[in-house]
């Protein structure tokens, strides 16, 4: 097991390097920089437009910037950001627990829903229920964002009243972000209707950010379930007698979840970056939408150390599901 | 349905318990578009920046008079000006109170030093509260040109500052009216530098302004709390929340679901239904700004006034107005908008006349010509959707014989490309004043000083008669003489036509029926002093 971890820890430092220099150019890329972007309309000439560069740094060539900027972050400096001025780590770390916040709704959502469906399609298959959700998850998975979060904030917040339009709480209630879990904190606060203002906010961004991992796990489920049912351990089981709950619950689904544990682990990133678009309609304080705004902005500060850290999670995520399938089946460990 | 049984309708409906409404003093809610860049006015030049420090926070030696570009007294009660317009002496209020916070509590008034302090900072790279924090640049006090005009600014006595010009700038009372020159407390800066927080000066703002800093949650929400002690007119709020909501489709929906109280930029296409919504009224003023088509004069055959007049000519500007605009615009004829002094209305704007238009190209010598216009892909105040402003251009140019082919750039690179002299393209861009004045446009936007690489002259036009009135005007004290200069300035553009003028777009404010007093800037400023709601 020692020799699995390391060697999946191995596997990170090359994807790392690749990171950082994926995360160092990309901003670097786009046309226009951060001191034009602060001009505007108004330009900027040439001899200010070099001062400004040179007093962030990017009068240097992109090989010295790019050594900087992994010398800095090998200190743990991932720098500051050109518009707030504020350390991109102390940003991040305070818009996180939204986008965390959020995402954990989110997958438990897609979770909850996403299975049980696919098990159902799967015992059923063929039927209308299958064909339903199927067509369903195609729809879902293929559902452009934006359109999809606007949609239910018209149907349900505007038409219907039922769920409030954006923000993470009501405004009425103010109190510290002690955790910026906003469903513990408003709990520690002790405020009346807190708790349940903070889950009423929650309800169509997490309905939003779930739908394309809800596709993606209950088509997988199915389809995992379809492959167990047909091996000859569940004939076996079925031949003996065996009720076919049990069959369906002990035998076959428990084998189907291996995979389906994988797709959850790989959804971590869908999440992320769905996250961005949600966070956005929603005006939803987290990690997404802070991307948004430091890419239209060119802080590239912020872009770049930002990517890494998001690159960071999602890399520890799959680390961690890695690990677990390997505790799951042992054949993996040993390979 | 009010917000609180709207909330009770929606707890039961996922059975849950619902919440007891704390008793709310008068909170008043803005959807703010834009999350600020920090709390110090003068490192920034965003205007949600502005709305969410300059404004509510701090004050300045003057101040625009509410809903106009004239310029008031503020915190300068009076002032006087030397003979040679070069030495202005400024009076200060007294008894100003500065705001207090948790850490802080002031135990002077507004005084002269704050003064000082607040120019300084700006001007001396080697002040010590320059680089408080480490990278700041100082954009406004640069581009309005302070470097070169303030030779020095000095405390007179406690309630005295003499600031001496190096020449006469008859625009220099509206730039300190300008959000960059709010004046800062150099008592707080002294005791932020005594703990080792320097940054909380761009964190945890102290000013003399209608409201006090409460707390900002980033990209969320920010708080303020009404000023009591506050010189001028008290606000009629307790409290003022700014909920930011970067999407206009979503800032309406929390408007109409009583999330809040006002909104700023509606989408154009929003306009009717909002006028229709009976929970909802419209503010509309028009806009201090300009939409426009720079040719490049410097390069054949845009470099001939007489293809410039045919070009314009063959575009109809109504038509743009009624489909981009959806009526909400006036046609420009000028560069300045008619709301502003020294506007030359007796200029006759160039007829729509495509039959003219060509002929007046065949007798220029230019056959067959193409050309690109550029078109900017990002909604601007000026200027609500580029693209299909481009198409029309587009279809009328062919209908004079001209190929016109659309060109659009990614925000970032289409300012960057745009300022490139070789560029060949027209571009369509605009502009919105920042304090009243008509030098703020003309000489930002068509003197040869900004005709230079990097400068906001897109047409890179460089007409020297132009150029000198404008100087002229700048140096005058007098605004009936420079209002002379200014018309005949506007002469000289519409015979030489570096742009086609598009239009200057109308502003809109949706906010909710009980909100009374709001007072429209023509500056774009969201300001809520005098803001109340009725029930």
């Amino acid at each position: 097991m020692f020799r699995f971890i390391l060697s999946r820890l191995l596997y990170l430092v090359p994807t790392f390097i690749g990171i950082t220099i994926i995360a160092f150019s990309f901003p670097r890329f786009l046309e226009g920089d951060p001191v034009l972007l602060m001009a505007g309309e108004r330009g900027v000439s040439p001899e200010r437009h070099a001062e400004l560069s040179a007093q962030l740094g990017y009068d240097q060539p992109l090989v010295v910037q790019y050594f900087d900027f992994l010398g800095r972050l090998l200190h743990g400096d991932l720098g500051t950001s050109l518009v707030t001025k504020k350390p991109v780590l102390a940003e991040f770390l305070s818009l996180f627990p939204a986008t965390v916040e959020l995402g954990l709704v989110a997958i438990l959502l897609a979770v909850l829903l996403g299975v049980p469906i696919g098990v159902i399609a799967a015992i059923k298959r063929g039927s209308w229920f299958d064909q339903l959700s199927m067509t369903g998850a195609l729809v879902g998975f293929s559902m452009p964002i934006f359109w999809w979060g606007l949609l239910l904030i018209i149907f349900f917040s505007g038409y219907l009243g039922w769920t409030p339009v954006s923000g993470r709480i009501s405004l009425m209630y103010f109190f510290p972000n002690v955790t910026g879990f906003m469903l513990i904190d408003s709990l520690i606060s002790g405020q009346d209707g807190a708790f349940v203002s903070a889950l009423r906010h929650l309800i169509l961004p997490s309905i939003v950010l779930a739908t394309i991992p809800l596709a993606v796990i209950a088509r997988q489920t199915r389809s995992a379930m379809l492959e167990v049912m047909s091996e000859d351990y569940v004939r076996t089981a079925r031949a003996k007698g065996m009720p076919r709950r049990r069959v369906i619950g002990v035998h076959a689904l428990r084998n189907a979840l291996i995979p389906v544990v994988t797709t959850i682990g790989l959804q971590i990133g869908v999440l992320l970056a769905g996250a961005i678009l949600t966070e956005t309609i929603f005006s939803w304080p987290g990690i997404g939408k802070w991307m948004i705004d430091s890419i239209s902005r060119r802080d590239y500060p912020v872009v770049q150390s930002g990517l890494l850290l998001i690159a960071g999670v999602v890399m520890v995520v799959n680390l961690l599901v890695d690990l677990t399938y390997g505790l799951i089946n042992p054949r993996i460990r040993h390979r | 349905m009010t917000l609180l049984s709207r909330g009770l309708v929606a707890a039961s409906a996922i059975a849950l318990s619902a919440a007891a409404t704390p008793v709310m003093a008068k909170t008043f809610i803005y959807c703010s578009e834009a999350s600020p860049e920090g709390f110090d006015p003068a490192p920034y030049t965003a205007g949600s920046t502005f709305d969410a420090s300059a404004h509510p926070v701090y004050n300045r030696l003057t101040e625009f008079k509410k809903g106009t570009t004239e310029v008031e007294p503020g915190l300068a009660e009076s002032w006087e000006v030397s003979e040679d317009g070069t030495v202005y002496t400024f009076k200060l209020r007294p008894g100003v109170k500065w705001h207090s916070n948790d850490k802080f509590t002031p135990t002077r008034d507004l005084n002269a030093d704050d003064v000082v302090f607040s120019f300084e900072r700006q001007a001396d790279a080697n002040h010590p509260w320059n680089q408080y924090i480490s990278g700041l640049s100082y954009e406004y006090y640069n581009s309005m040109d302070m470097p070169k005009l303030v030779k020095s600014v000095e405390k007179v006595d406690d309630l005295t500052v003499k600031v001496t010009l190096n020449q006469p700038e008859a625009p220099f009372l509206a730039n300190v009216a300008m959000p960059f020159m709010s004046i800062v407390s150099k008592e707080y800066a002294d005791a932020l530098e005594a703990a080792g927080t320097k940054e909380d000066l761009n964190n945890a703002p102290i000013g003399t302004g209608p409201f006090k800093f409460v707390a900002y949650q980033k990209d969320a929400v920010i708080r303020y709390q009404k000023n009591p002690d506050y010189w001028g007119t008290a606000p009629l709020i307790d409290d003022l929340v700014f909920a930011i909501t970067p999407d206009a489709a979503v800032r309406l929906q929390k408007l109409k679901a009583g999330e809040c109280h006002l909104m700023p930029y509606p989408a154009p296409a929003d306009i009717e239904a909002i006028k229709a919504d009976s929970n909802l009224k419209l503010d509309e003023q028009a806009g201090l700004n300009v939409g426009y088509l720079a040719y490049n004069t410097t390069v054949a055959p845009f470099d001939n006034p007489k293809v410039r007049k045919a070009l314009n000519m063959a575009i109809n500007k109504q038509a743009i107005v009624d489909a981009v605009f959806q009526g909400a615009a006036e046609p420009a004829k000028n560069p300045i908008p008619p709301t502003m002094w020294s506007y030359n209305d007796a200029i006759q704007d160039d007829p729509y006349d495509p039959e003219a238009a060509k002929a007046a190209l065949a007798e220029a010598g230019v056959q067959n010509l193409e050309m690109e216009i550029w078109a900017m892909p990002v909604q601007r105040p000026y200027m609500p959707n580029a693209r299909r402003t481009a198409e029309l251009m587009q279809e009328d140019l062919s209908k004079a014989g001209v190929q016109a082919s659309i060109v659009s750039y990614e925000w970032g690179e289409y300012l960057s490309k745009s300022m490139d002299p070789g560029r060949a393209g027209a571009v369509i861009l605009g502009w919105t004043g920042d304090n009243g004045d008509p030098d703020n446009f003309l000489s930002v936007l068509l003197s040869c000083a900004s005709a230079g690489e990097g400068g906001a002259n897109r047409a890179f036009w460089c007409n020297q008669e132009f150029s000198d009135l404008l100087q002229k005007a700048k140096t005058t004290a007098d605004q009936a003489e420079r209002t002379k200069l200014y018309e005949q300035a506007q002469v000289i553009f519409k015979e030489q036509a570096p742009w086609f003028t598009i239009a200057h777009s109308t502003q809109y404010v949706p906010m909710r029926q009980n909100v009374t007093g709001f007072v429209m800037s023509p500056l774009g400023d969201y300001t809520f002093e005098t803001v109340d709601i009725t029930e």
